[in-house]
Parts: C-alpha cells; structure tokens; sequence
C-alpha cells in the first residue's frame, strides 16, 4: 500500500537492526577471542570488568572511542580517512544476502512481510564474493594513505594475497553451483532441505572454501599484511583511536560473513540439526524448525540454528589462530597458486563426473 | 523510480570518469575510475542484469583495479621524472594539435553514439531462443534478462566460438605476461623479482 515504505524505508530500518546486531555480536566475538585463546593458552583471560568480564568489550570500545584519532602529518588525509569506511562497509554490504530462516518464517510487522534475509538475489554467492572483493581496497588504500613504511609493504602484501585466494574462495563454490542449479542462497539451502547437506556432497569444498576465506580474512595463519613480527602492525600501523576500530570491526565482521556462508552452503542454514534421525523419525525435523508454532516461532529456532552453526565455524577460526604458526609470505603463494587453485579445478571435474555418473544411473 | 536511480548513479558514473581524466594524483584517478566502474554496475542493476553487475564488480573493480593500484602504488611516478603538479607529460602541444585531437575526439565520440542510437532498433540477438530454452521463473516475462541461466546458455551455444577465442586470448595474454616475467628475472639475477 505505501511502495515507498515497504521497498526502502522497511528494507533501511532491516538493515540498521542487522548491523546493530552484527556490531554487538563482534563486540563480543573479540571477548569470545580473548577467553578461548586463554583458555588454549592455559590463562584466565579478561576477568576484571563486569561478572567473569562480561563488560570487556564495552569498556573496549568506550576506550576506542574516547581515544586521540591521530592523523600522521605525511599521510594522503581523504584516503587515509576513506580507507577504513570502504574495509568496513563492503564487509557489512556482503551480509545483506545471508538467510537466517526460511521465506516461510516471513513475520509480519505493522502490515509489512519483513522476511529473514534483507534481499534474495539471484546472484547471491557472487553478490557476496564481488562485495568482499571490495573489501581489499580499504587496507590498499589504508596502507598507502599513511605513507609509510611498515603500512605500505602491509597493504600490497594484503593485496597480493586477497586476490590469490579469491580465485579458490569462487573455484570451490562452483561444486555447490553446479548441484544445486542456483546461486541464490535461499534456493541453496531449500535445496538442502530437500536432499541432503551439501558438506555430505561436497567435503572438500568445504575445506577448500573455508581455508581460502581464512586467506581472505587476513586471519592466522594467513595473518601476513599485519604480522607484527616483521610489520609492526601491517597496513593499520598508523591508525588510531576509531578509525582503527574501523579496521577491526571489518576483519571481525568479515569473519562472521565466511563462517555464515560456509554455514548456508554447506551446513544448511536455517536448517535444524538432527544428526541423521530425520529418516527414523519424520517428525524431528519439524519439531526442531519450529514448523509446529507459525513464522515467529520458526523464525526464532531459525536465528538459533543459524547462529549456533556460525559459532562452531568461528570457534573453529580461534581455534586455528591458536594452533597454527604464521606462514611465510613465499609459503603462503605456494599453497594459494600450487594447491589451492588445482585442487579446486579437480574437485570441479570431479563434481562434474559425479552429476553424471548420477544422472546415468537415474536414467 | 527507475529513473531517479538511473539518474544519481549515470551522474556519478560521468563524474567519476571526469575525475580519473582530471585528477593529478595516480591514486586518485584510480579511486575515481574505482567509483565509476561501481555506477555502472549500478547501472545495469537497474537494467535487471544481476549478473552483469556483480561481473562488473568482481572483475573491474575486484580484479583490475587491485592490480591497478598495486603498480601505481610500486612505481613512484615522481622519481621516473614524471612533472605531476604540472599535470602532463611532455612538452605543451601547439594550438594545432590540439584542434586536431579535438577533432579526432569529436568524431571517435559522435561514430561511438551513432553506434547506440542505432543499436536501440536491433533485437537482442539470441533473446527469443533462450526464452524458449530457458524454463526457469523468468522464462515468461522476460524480466531476468541478465540471468545467470540465460547468459550461460547463450554463452554456451550460439556464442560459444567466440567465447572459446576469447579465453584462448586471455591464455596467450598470460603466457606472454609469464614469459615477459621470466626474461625479467634472466636478465637481472640480482633482484630476486617479484613474489
């Protein structure tokens, strides 16, 4: 009844709500860091602020918030300011496409179908892949802006790498695209919920598409353009105070946007976990969608699922920055051009060779 | 509404391309062309061509562009005794040349406008064999006319020969950068080359 309402200022206010939620969870993604990596580290971790040091992360960014910004004399001032505002946004564009319940959990607020993912693309992985590949610019341009040593050498590192493992990150969804027939990721994931999960299809994709998003993230073991053993602190070395936490919310949410993918295109999204028992009892998986209390409901155990699924995969990134040493940057080329790329090409042929074998035997 | 959109985002798209011509810093012209390229993909969201759009973004401003600004980045244009605050290279040409490139200027862009207007008349080619191949929700109304499905189709059988010669191109293109690279490294065994 009001276009104007339901096509923009109800798609806004979506995508306001999901980044206040995207920048609570990271606040609390780095309190989730900093106590897990303690725990493998056998320490106690933050303790002092708030029970168990709940409050850790509001104390952070009060602290970065309050802080002098500093801008060095030298620096390119309009770059060194965009720089942070293009890492961050494009990480947070790329989240406007990731499902986090089915159409069927469309709720309805005020008269309007507010539905559980802000747009349903055709294009959806290739969305999401083109907007992160946005995302390098910001630490380029970061890096050069400062005019300095240590940042500049940071920002090409960071840009020879992000490019070369964006090649596997789309080489190893193409198995996924060739299953399913779509690109959209809510098709996705409706297709899992008619067979099966696609890790069970396609398991080295998974480890494929996960090790090239860590790559992309500029995580450890892959964490070269700020290795602070040799860079200081790579392409932020000259950033302070909130422009700095720029830079940080975009790693932190860029990590959330892979381990959510990883989630919908290979663990099912929204879908429920029922270990297998879906066969021996047909009601589980109803019982466990939350297909038995109408959209809200089922909106509702959709966000748990999601969100339980994105934290095993995040559990799993501090887990590998805890256990894994930094590879050297010749080592990092190596694995990224020698196996990375040719091992996604096989697996290509050899989904390929599958569809067929299946088609064959169907026919 | 469609055209509000077409408007802020062809005036960026213009700006923008102004910007990279007018700029003097290398890397704001790269930031400017960066700009553009992101309009007109824009551009052809508006158009419905999903899939050219993300394309555009993936390969021009993800891929080119990155590359782009990694030479300008590497290669101190200062030192190779290129005047930036005059803003050219070289001497000032006469009133001339000048006259002549805008002459030549003026007939590159009234041949390539002429080459628009008429394209208008012209049926998209292949546009009525993939909606007949094509069985997918937007078969009917013709609205997913930038479609994955349709453009790989397309691709793959009435356009598949010059999509071959397309990829052999980029081949030799990488081979040539391979070998050029090589000899690089031949020639001067002392710097290492790069990564």
């Amino acid at each position: 009844m009001y276009p104007v309402l339901q096509y923009f200022v109800v798609p806004f206010i979506h995508g306001v709500v999901l980044t206040l939620v995207l920048l609570l969870c990271v606040a609390y993604l780095t309190f989730m860091e900093r106590k897990v990596i303690a725990f493998m580290q056998v320490r106690i971790g933050p303790n002092r602020v708030g029970p168990r040091g709940l409050l850790q992360p509001i104390a952070d960014v009060v602290k970065l918030l309050i802080k002098e910004d500093l801008t060095p004399d030298a620096a390119n001032r309009v770059i060194f300011y965009i720089a942070p505002v293009i890492a961050t946004l494009s990480t947070i564009a790329a989240f406007a496409v990731i499902p986090y319940g089915g159409p069927e959990a469309t709720v309805s607020i005020f008269g309007f179908p507010i539905r559980p993912y802000l747009a349903d693309v055709n294009v959806g992985i290739l969305y999401v892949i083109s907007i992160s590949s946005i995302g390098v610019f910001g630490i380029v341009l970061g890096g050069w802006a400062s005019n300095s040593k240590y940042p500049l050498l940071g920002g090409l590192r960071s840009a020879a790498q992000m490019i070369s493992y964006e090649v596997p990150f789309g080489l190893a969804i193409i198995g996924v695209l060739m299953v399913t027939g779509t690109a959209s990721l809510v098709e996705i994931v409706q297709w899992q919920q008619q067979h099966t999960w696609l890790f069970w299809l396609q398991p080295f994709a998974v480890v494929l598409f996960f090790i090239a998003g860590v790559a992309e993230n500029n995580r450890a073991p892959f964490d070269l353009p700020e290795a602070e053993s040799e860079l200081v602190a790579g392409f932020h070395t000259e950033y302070s105070g909130f422009k700095f936490a720029f830079f940080f919310l975009a790693e932190y949410i860029a990590m959330i946007v892979v381990s959510a993918l990883v989630v919908t295109l290979f663990f099912g999204g929204w879908l429920p976990v029922t270990f297998g028992l879906g066969h021996l009892f047909p009601k589980l998986p109803a019982l466990l969608s939350g297909a038995w209390g109408g959209p809200w409901v089922m909106l509702l155990f959709g966000m748990g699922w999601v969100f339980i699924k994105v934290f095993f995969m995040l559990y799993l990134y501090l887990w590998i920055r805890a256990t894994f040493p930094r590879y050297r940057y010749d080592q990092l080329m190596n694995i990224g051009w020698k196996f990375m790329i040719p091992a996604s090409l096989a697996w290509i042929v050899l989904t390929g060779a599958g569809i067929l074998a299946v088609q064959a035997i169907r026919s | 509404m469609e055209f509000v959109v077409f408007a802020i985002f062809a005036a960026l798209a213009v700006l923008a391309a102004a910007g990279v011509v007018v700029a003097r810093n290398p890397v704001y012209c790269a930031v400017a062309l960066l700009v553009s390229l992101l309009s007109v993909a824009a551009l052809f969201l508006v158009l419905w061509a999903e899939f050219i759009a993300v394309v555009q973004i993936m390969v021009y401003a993800g891929g080119v562009m990155v590359l782009f600004l990694f030479v300008i980045m590497l290669v101190d244009l200062e030192q190779r005794g290129f005047d930036l605050g005059a803003g050219r290279i070289g001497p000032r040409p006469s009133a001339f040349e000048r006259g002549l490139w805008a002459v030549a200027a003026l007939a590159f862009g009234a041949l390539v406008l002429s080459l628009m207007v008429r394209s208008l008349d012209l049926p998209l080619p292949g546009a009525d064999r993939a909606a007949t191949m094509l069985q997918g929700p937007y078969a009917a109304d013709g609205r997913g006319l930038g479609n994955t499905e349709w453009i790989g189709m397309l691709l793959y059988t009435d356009w598949l020969v010059p999509f071959e010669l397309a990829s052999v191109l980029l081949l030799v293109a990488i081979i040539g950068a391979v070998v050029l690279a090589r000899r690089d490294q031949a020639d001067a065994p002392a710097g290492k080359g790069a990564a």
